[in-house]
Order: C-alpha cells, then sequence, then structure tokens
C-alpha cells in the first residue's frame, strides 16, 4: 500500500511541477474556462428569470467542455516519447499512475471550476436560496465523477484512432446519471425548491462504484498495448 | 445445425404472423388509448428482446475478461449490434407512441429515458470497437461493456428519483394488464426472441467467417514474404 | 575476436523464446521464433527493417503481447515478476523532456521502489555525464540523450538489458562511450541484446550476432551457437550475410 502511494505521490508532484513551470496548459485552460463562461453568457440571457432555474445546468455543462478539454492533456506528455513504456515494464502497479493522474486532472479542474464559479455568480447575478455549503461537496464528487471515468477512458482513447474525439464519445454516455445528479442538486441548492440530498448520495455511490472500476481494471487497460 | 436455420426461420415467420394476428385483431383494444397502444407489443417485445440481448453482452464481456475467450468475444460483438437495433426500435416505437396519445414526442419516462443511455452506451461501444488500432480490442470493448452495465442501474434510479420531482406523462402504462393482452404480448415476444436468435446466428456465423478469413490471411502473410526477396 | 570471451563460465539459458509468432493485424512481425539465450553474454540482433527485431525486443520486455507461442525469462513465463530484472531503452527516449535528467531518474527510480538520490547519481556517472546538469533532457544531444536512456534502464541495476538502436543519430565518442560500458557490463555479468545497424561499432564486446530476417532467426554467429540455424529460408540473402568487418 505505502509503495502505491509513494509512486502516486511521486507521480502527482511531478505533474504539478512539470506543468508549474511551463504553465501551457494552465494558462490556456484558465483562459479557455473564461470564454466559456462568456459565451454561455451571451447565449442564455442572464437577465430573464428563467437563467436562475437553469444555471445549475449551464455552469455544469460549462465545466464539462473545459474538463474534458484538459482530460484529453492527461497523457499527453507520456506518449511524447514513450514514457508510458517505461512505466508498463516497471514493477510499479498501474493504479498508483492512474490515482495520480486521476488526482492531478481532479486538482487541475477544480482550479477551472473555482476560476469560471464566480464569473457565473457576477453574470448570472446567482444567489444560493439553499444551504451553500453544500455546494462544495457537490462540487468535489461530481469533479471526481467526470475526472475518474475521464482519465480512464482518456487511456483506452490513446488506443485508437481520432483519440480525441473518442474521449468525449466514452465518455458522455456513462456520464449522464452522474451529470443528471450534479445539475439537480446545484439547482436544488441554488432554488430550494426540492431536497439535493438523495442527488448527493447518488453522486457518491456514482463515484464510490466507478473508482473501485477504475482501479480494478486500469491495469488490464494500461497492459494493453 | 445447418438444416436448423431454415427451420427455425418457418417458425419465426409463423410467430410473427401469429403474433400479428394477435397484437392487431385479437388483443383488445384498450379502452383510454385506443388502437393507437396496440404498438406496444411490439414496443416492449422488441424492449425485453434488447436487454437480454445486452445482458448477454455483459456476461459475455466478463467472460472475455476473466478466459480472453474469442468466442465469447464474437458473442460479445454479435449481441450488441443485433441489441443495438432492437433498441433502436423501443426508441422510435416509444415516441411514435406517444405522439397521438400524449401531444409529445418525448418526456422523460423512466424506462425510455434509460433505454436512450443504455442505446448511447453501446453506440460508443460500437465506435470504439471500430476506432480501435490495437489488436486488444475485444479488450477494451469488454472494460466499457462492464462499465455501461454498472452504469445502467444508477440511470434507472436517477430518472425515477427525477420523475419523483417532476412527474411526467408515463409511456408504457403501469398497473395492471388485460390476460388477453399479456397473452399477445407474450407471443410476440417469443416470436421476437426467435428472431433475434437467428439474426445472431448470421452474425455470428459471418462473424466466424471474417475471423478464418483474416486467419487465413494471416497465415498466408506468414509465409509470404520469404518467397518475395 | 569472440571466441576467447566465449570460453567463460558455463551459463544456463536465461531467455528462452519457443515458436514466437506476433501479428499485427495481417502482418507477421514475428514468424516462429524459436531460441535459447545464456546469460553473460552480448548479443548484436541485426537484420533489415522489418525483419522483426524491435517486435522481438518488444515482446522481451513484455510490451508486446505474442499471438502465439511462449518467452521465458529467468524461469518464468510471468514476465511483469521479473520486470525488475529487465532494462529496457529504445530510439525514443523514454524521458521526459522538459525535466533534467537527475530529475527524471529521480522520478523513475521510485517506480522501482528505490528512494535514494545517491543511485541516481552512480547511474548518471556510469554513462559518462554530470549529474549536476540542469539542463532539460529534451536539450540534450542525441548521444547525451541516448547515454541519459541507458542509465535509465540500468536504474535498477536489472540482470538483462534490451536496448533497441541504442546508437542510432548518436556522435561517434558517446556511441564508443557506450559500447565499453556495455562490454563492463556483460563482464559483470549482465546479458544484453543489442538491436542495431551498425554492427561494426558493438564488434569487439560482441559475443554473439544474431541475424533475423522476415520474422526468424536465420542465423547465429560467435559462439556455441554459432551454426545457422535449420531454416527452411533458401534466399541466397541469408547466406550472403555476414559480420560486417570493415
Amino acid at each position: 500500500m505505502s509503495l502505491i502511494s509513494n509512486i502516486t505521490a511521486a507521480t502527482l508532484a511531478k505533474d504539478i511541477r512539470l506543468e508549474w513551470r511551463s504553465k501551457d496548459a494552465i494558462n490556456s485552460m484558465l483562459f479557455f474556462g473564461l470564454l466559456v463562461v462568456v459565451v454561455f453568457s451571451f447565449s442564455f440571457d442572464p437577465i430573464a428569470e428563467e437563467s436562475r432555474r437553469i444555471a445549475g445546468g449551464l455552469v455544469w455543462v460549462a465545466f464539462l467542455f473545459a474538463a474534458v478539454v484538459a482530460l484529453n492533456q492527461t497523457w499527453a506528455r507520456e506518449v511524447r516519447n514513450q514514457v508510458l513504456d517505461a512505466y508498463r515494464i516497471s514493477p510499479a502497479p498501474a493504479n498508483s499512475l492512474f490515482l495520480a493522474k486521476a488526482l492531478g486532472n481532479f486538482l487541475f479542474v477544480i482550479v477551472l471550476e473555482a476560476l469560471m464559479t464566480p464569473l457565473f455568480i457576477v453574470f448570472y447575478k446567482l444567489r444560493a436560496l439553499g444551504p451553500a455549503w453544500m455546494l462544495i461537496p457537490i462540487a468535489v464528487l461530481g469533479t471526481w465523477a467526470l475526472v475518474v471515468n475521464g482519465t480512464f477512458f482518456a487511456a483506452m482513447s490513446l488506443r485508437t484512432r481520432a483519440r480525441e474525439i473518442m474521449l468525449p464519445l466514452l465518455l458522455f454516455p456513462i456520464s449522464l446519471p452522474a451529470i443528471l445528479a450534479m445539475v439537480r442538486a446545484t439547482t436544488a441548492i441554488l432554488t430550494a425548491d426540492e431536497p439535493a440530498k438523495f442527488w448527493i448520495v447518488l453522486l457518491a455511490t456514482y463515484d464510490v462504484v466507478f473508482t473501485t472500476a477504475c482501479l480494478l481494471l486500469f491495469e488490464t487497460v494500461l497492459q494493453a498495448e | 445445425m445447418k438444416r436448423a436455420f431454415p427451420i427455425l426461420g418457418i417458425l419465426t415467420a409463423v410467430l410473427l404472423s401469429y403474433g400479428l394476428y394477435e397484437a392487431l385483431v385479437v388483443a383488445p383494444t384498450e379502452q383510454t388509448m385506443g388502437d393507437v397502444q396496440r404498438i406496444f407489443y411490439y414496443h416492449v417485445s422488441s424492449a425485453w428482446t434488447a436487454f437480454l440481448l445486452f445482458t448477454i453482452n455483459f456476461v459475455a464481456s466478463v467472460i472475455y475478461l476473466i478466459r480472453r475467450s474469442p468466442v465469447a468475444d464474437a458473442v460479445a460483438v454479435v449481441t450488441a449490434e443485433v441489441g443495438l437495433v432492437f433498441c433502436t426500435v423501443v426508441l422510435v416505437t416509444g415516441p411514435i407512441w406517444a405522439r397521438p396519445v400524449w401531444g409529445i414526442w418525448w418526456t422523460w419516462d423512466v424506462r425510455l429515458t434509460s433505454t436512450l443511455v443504455l442505446w448511447l452506451i453501446y453506440v460508443s461501444y460500437l465506435m470504439l470497437r471500430r476506432f480501435s488500432t490495437s489488436g486488444q480490442t475485444p479488450l477494451l470493448a469488454a472494460v466499457l461493456a462492464v462499465f455501461g452495465a454498472l452504469d445502467v442501474p444508477i440511470v434507472y434510479f436517477s430518472i425515477w428519483f427525477f420523475r419523483t420531482q417532476h412527474p411526467q406523462p408515463v409511456i408504457g402504462g403501469g398497473g395492471s394488464i388485460d390476460s388477453r393482452m399479456m397473452h399477445a404480448l407474450l407471443i410476440n415476444w417469443l416470436a421476437f426472441l426467435c428472431f433475434a436468435f437467428l439474426v445472431c446466428w448470421s452474425r455470428y456465423r459471418l462473424e466466424v467467417l471474417r475471423r478464418e478469413v483474416e486467419e487465413v490471411q494471416s497465415q498466408e502473410s506468414m509465409f509470404e514474404a520469404r518467397s518475395a526477396r | 575476436m569472440t571466441d576467447s570471451k566465449s570460453s567463460r563460465h558455463p551459463n544456463t539459458p536465461i531467455v528462452v523464446v519457443t515458436d514466437l509468432v506476433k501479428q499485427f493485424g495481417r502482418f507477421a512481425a514475428l514468424r516462429g521464433v524459436t531460441a535459447a539465450f545464456e546469460g553473460g553474454r552480448l548479443y548484436a540482433v541485426l537484420g533489415d527493417n522489418g525483419a522483426g527485431k524491435t517486435t522481438l525486443l518488444r515482446a522481451l520486455a513484455g510490451l508486446t503481447h505474442p499471438t502465439r507461442g511462449s518467452i521465458s525469462i529467468l524461469g518464468t513465463d510471468a514476465l511483469r515478476s521479473v520486470s525488475s530484472q529487465v532494462g529496457y531503452m529504445a530510439h525514443p527516449s523514454l524521458l521526459y523532456d522538459e525535466m533534467s535528467g537527475m530529475e527524471n531518474l529521480r522520478y523513475f527510480s521510485r517506480l522501482y521502489g528505490i528512494l535514494s538520490d545517491e543511485r541516481c547519481r552512480q547511474v548518471i556517472r556510469l554513462v559518462g555525464l554530470d549529474p549536476e546538469l540542469t539542463r532539460p533532457v529534451g536539450q540534450y544531444s542525441q548521444g547525451m540523450r541516448q547515454r541519459m536512456s541507458l542509465a535509465r534502464a540500468l536504474l535498477q541495476d536489472p540482470k538483462i538489458l534490451l536496448l533497441d538502436e541504442p546508437f542510432s543519430n548518436v556522435d561517434a565518442t558517446s556511441g564508443r562511450e557506450m559500447v565499453k560500458l556495455l562490454g563492463q557490463m556483460r563482464d559483470a555479468g549482465k546479458t544484453i541484446f543489442v538491436v542495431t545497424h551498425q554492427s561494426a561499432l558493438l564488434e569487439t564486446v560482441t559475443d554473439e550476432f544474431v541475424w533475423m530476417q522476415a520474422g526468424q532467426i536465420v542465423r547465429r554467429t560467435g559462439g556455441p551457437g554459432s551454426a545457422p540455424l535449420v531454416s527452411t529460408d533458401q534466399s541466397p540473402g541469408a547466406e550472403r550475410r555476414k559480420p560486417d568487418s570493415s
């Protein structure tokens, strides 16, 4: 167990360090996040009363698009120079690599969300009528749901043509119940029209089920040539 | 075995005709929806058939993951394709039914929406198979099938709860069903199962032949370049 | 040249390949390779492009799964279990271009459970590079990059080294240094496989030349297995091939 966490920590630290050094992805993604919010604001008139009710959906769809762009970069550095081969031939468990990449993606997407959320609040004059603190577990669980499967499918897409379109093609159908849950939970908090508890529990269940599936099956996918 | 195919074909044709008769003539007219309701026999039969085929796909995928059996993989691809066709029928007949009865094309009906998600998952499954470059296509597809199977109950629950918060018309009706209607439904389902089996069988034969051809071509390429030097 | 080296202590085969077949779709990269390789020797694997050399090495490394046949390394079929005993190097460097050599090795050593930096420094010095160099690997010359890649392959002190074209585009000095190092490793008991087009460079340290053609081993010279293998390949090309003595 400690071997896994050593390698996970080392891999995560390496990825963060590399990302921080070049700041390529961070800069472009932050700008992309901003652009998405602006496009949505233009498309869905923020003044109308209805916006409050659909804000939950808008926000998560925006996060989803930003997440897909980020997820497609998950393995980009490893694919250059065939570094994945070095990982595959080592005795390191595939899970440690997966966890590191998933956590890295998670942090990255959370940073994006942290940027995009205040913008949405400002543009849509959002106010939570329900308990606003609950938005945090929703954000955490929802983001993890997208990122855990996204990291996994990004690895699967490496073995296909049309790599970058394959990721959303695989991710979206499987994520539909999680997306529904994230959106409904967020809307529940914003409008206080319905209870959020069921949706949060559903998200947590989804996260547990798929994190387990990913951890069990990642070795198989990594070792597939 | 070869003779069984035409026999089964005839049996299927008979059952389908009988089922048609049952559905359109014998079964009583539904009291609120009228004759439009008769599409139910095809809608539900297709749904049950599709779910059965997808279940077989899931089982075959798990077997493949455990044993790497090529037969399991062939069964998986066959049931995915044929299942998808029946699933499409469900998604088409649903709105056709809904429109005259409730005036809407679509609704967040639990079963219909779950079927839509299942359809999307299996389209992505077939796309993965098509776009995969490595020789490990069966493995990746099997993994995706497992993910899909894990997803389905969650999908069902999520939409079920959504509906309790936002009630919508139910396509397909709930509650009890007249015994003559049940009879017609079962006949039609049996006919659909036979038909599905026939199609799967043909597709399976096709798949086996395709693999044999590939095998022969591979064998040939083993000897070919030597003489080319 | 090679005879004196081959009269060393007797070795049991530590790499055994049995009827190995690898097909990529319709293309058969390996068409039934059967061979046994003893420990403590340096094998130069030669042949034209498309002969299957890279595929064979990747199969030994466990990166490619055989279509048919088997591979046994250090007595076991389960290649994953002996992965810490195998080092692999190929033309892509298997290193992160954005990090320095030391940072790269520090990371990869973690994958093998090596937590100390000292081993990384040691191995970088062994290949003739400076551990304190902070330049990212992407800015190295090809010679330096290949040497750093070799260092990475040596981190866990593997018993078996698989090197796929380590000298391509490498300057003469780096090449000679690497060859000298390989000889030393071989003398220390490592088993080394080198796929190369530059057999002349390796001549002084090679124990056995292994020729491949069209997915099979057609000839081995320079060691106990020096008689041409029984092969159905009667084409004139196989007979004409000799070690490059120029």
